[in-house]
């Protein structure tokens, strides 16, 4: 299962990008077998669709969920539609590493029951 | 010319049946094709004939306008009226749709998430598999957040005196504390009408 994750920088020491369609990077982390993928957004400074077209790159790549601080009011029907889940997490200091600890966290535990 | 892009619609749940099927058909008429029936139309006679709406509230819980909902309404209705003349199967499926998810909110790491697979409910966080989780009612929350976002003050045109405005609260109905006369929105026309001035 992959995980895309938005980021301020490409690093694990980076922050999560609070926008969604204009986020510096994309992390992509498979959760099976723990490869990261940093993808420059093309569409940081787009005047408008920023949204559709980071949905569309994200979906190329077969992600599940999708981890970011805010989704703009074009995006949820295209994701529903999509079936990919959005996790809204409000807090601008989280680094890309400590998201990425807990989703491993997260499949130890599943894996376990 | 490419046509314009179908704005995709919103339907809430996904029917109870795949279909119907017609019985005691006179023999040689079985073979017919089914109608198929879009998710959107079986939704506008969901909202318009069962939930008893009309076309403008039905159409803003769709998500499109006022006279695309008419159309696939209408649409609707002459799929089922030729389905039920002709003797055809009917089958709900396809169309421009995405079917509407809910909110949940974490107690434990504070995140928000939707689930947008209706068929498995959600026990667990999908970020720290904490089992505290909340149904987030997203529109009432929405009042919430302009609630906090309104920093106007309401200002007594008589004497001066100020107090924070409350959405959703006409200043005109505020007594003022001091001089118990009617209030008014600070920066607005008639405000600075003060006697004292």
């Amino acid at each position: 299962m992959k995980v895309a994750i938005t980021s301020t920088g490409d690093s694990l020491e980076s922050t999560i990008d609070q926008r969604f369609g204009r986020c510096a990077y994309f992390v992509i982390y498979d959760i099976e077998s723990k490869a990261i993928e940093f993808i420059p957004n093309p569409n940081k400074d787009a005047e408008e669709g920023a949204g559709p077209a980071s949905v569309q790159l994200v979906a190329s790549r077969n992600v599940s969920k999708i981890v970011s601080g805010e989704f703009g009011m074009k995006i949820k029907s295209l994701l529903d539609s999509l079936k990919i889940q959005m996790i809204v997490l409000k807090e601008p200091e989280k680094k890309i590493r400590e998201i990425i600890e807990m989703l491993n966290h997260l499949n130890l535990n599943n894996s376990k029951a | 010319m490419t046509p314009r892009i179908k704005i995709i619609r919103k339907v809430s749940d996904p029917p109870v049946v795949k279909g119907f099927n017609p019985y005691g058909l006179e023999l040689g008429n079985q073979k017919l094709e089914p109608i198929n029936l879009f998710y959107e139309e079986y939704e506008a006679i969901r909202l318009s004939d069962y939930d008893m709406l009309n076309h403008y509230q039905a159409s803003v819980m769709m998500g499109v306008s006022r006279p695309t909902f008419t159309r696939i309404y209408a649409s609707a209705l002459q799929k089922i009226a030729k389905a039920f003349v002709e003797g055809r199967q009917i089958s709900i499926e396809g169309g421009k749709v995405y079917f509407d998810s809910d909110w949940y909110h974490c107690k434990k790491c504070g995140c928000y998430f939707n689930n947008p697979e209706k068929e498995n409910s959600v026990i667990n966080c999908p970020l720290c598999g904490n089992q505290q989780i909340d149904k987030f009612d997203y529109e009432n929350n929405k009042t919430d957040t302009i609630n906090k976002a309104c920093y106007d003050m309401c200002i007594c045109p008589e004497c001066g005196f100020e107090q924070e405005h409350q959405f959703g609260q006409p200043c005109s109905t505020q007594i003022c504390q001091k001089c118990n006369s009617f209030m008014k929105r600070k920066g607005s026309k008639n405000c600075r009408n003060f006697k004292n001035q």
